[in-house]
């Protein structure tokens, strides 16, 4: 039978390649944004596996949320994104230094 | 071995794979692709775990909105992705590092991981019951989450109310009707009659 450590452990697996997604691409914001997706991806499956093991919905609706939250970051980062290619024609990450962070 | 075995394993190996292929392969297009399949895992996992309304929502916000955006702009962009990828065997050995620093912490949290016995607290929302998983989200998000469900719906309004500032412009030299300007225009003043001597220019 599947316990909730497989889930655990598909989940963490899933959260450290969207970290080494990030460490990997560190100049291509597209696939950081993925990356990120990727991370939020693992949340979720740990949140509904620990509702299904646990018995209670609460991880579900939080799930539905995060989702939300998702959706509107990955947004507002594309929208980001094409702003700042037309501003400077490129969207590596080394190109935004604007405000000499 | 169970057919929920199995399916668990054939869902797990899929997301894993295609999400290595998104994280390593050089060209975006073919990570958004793999992005979507990674998705289709996880929907088919949260099908396993009896959250099917979750999963269908996965399918539709990701795979049939976020996953596009993400292939529109990708496609939209003229960007040179060869130039981007210069660094990528430079970052390779602090990624593995990170990652494996990473391994080894997860895999101490998880190896002697028990639930705890003292969780014992009075489950409000089972999973448990007659209903279909449908209907129990939306007895809890309705009654006690309603707060929770106004609020994300104020963040969606926000972010896309964000996304249209940031990326809609005005475009200059284009010639519009100027409602205004057109009933409060003057016809006295519009033509001007000038007596011209003969002879004389203006």
């Amino acid at each position: 039978m599947i316990a909730v450590q497989h889930f655990l452990a598909l989940s963490s697996m899933l959260f450290l390649i969207g970290v080494f997604g990030i460490f990997l691409n560190r100049k291509n914001i597209i696939i950081l944004l993925m990356s990120i997706e990727l991370i939020l991806l693992a949340v979720n499956i740990n949140f509904v596996s620990f509702s299904y093991f646990l018995n209670d919905l609460i991880g579900q609706v939080f799930t539905l949320f995060i989702l939300t939250v998702a959706a509107a970051e990955a947004a507002i980062g594309l929208a980001i994104l094409v702003c700042f290619f037309r501003n400077k024609g490129s969207i590596s990450v080394e190109d935004v230094n604007v405000m000499k962070g | 071995m169970q057919a929920s075995e199995m399916a668990f394993y054939f869902f797990s190996v899929v997301i894993v794979v295609s999400a290595i292929l998104v994280v390593i392969s050089r060209n975006p297009v073919h990570s958004v692709l793999w992005l979507i399949v990674t998705f289709f895992g996880s929907s088919g996992l949260f099908i396993l775990l009896g959250a099917e309304f979750l999963a269908l929502i996965l399918m539709i916000v990701y795979v049939g909105a976020v996953a596009v955006l993400f292939m529109f702009v990708v496609m939209m962009l003229n960007i040179n992705f060869d130039q981007l990828r210069s660094g990528f065997t430079r970052y390779l050995p602090v990624g593995l590092l990170i990652g494996l620093i990473l391994f080894v912490e997860l895999s101490l949290v998880f190896s002697d991981w028990v639930p705890a016995n003292s969780y014992d607290y009075k489950i409000q929302n089972s999973t448990i019951g007659d209903i279909e998983n449908t209907k129990q989200l939306g007895l809890v998000l309705y009654t006690d989450f309603v707060l929770y469900f106004q609020l994300a719906g104020i963040i969606l309004l926000i972010a896309m109310i964000g996304a249209i500032v940031l990326t809609h412009q005005r475009k200059r030299n284009i010639k519009r009707q100027d409602i205004l300007a057109q009933i409060y225009r003057d016809p006295e003043k519009a033509i001007e009659l000038k007596d011209i001597k003969p002879g004389q220019g203006l």
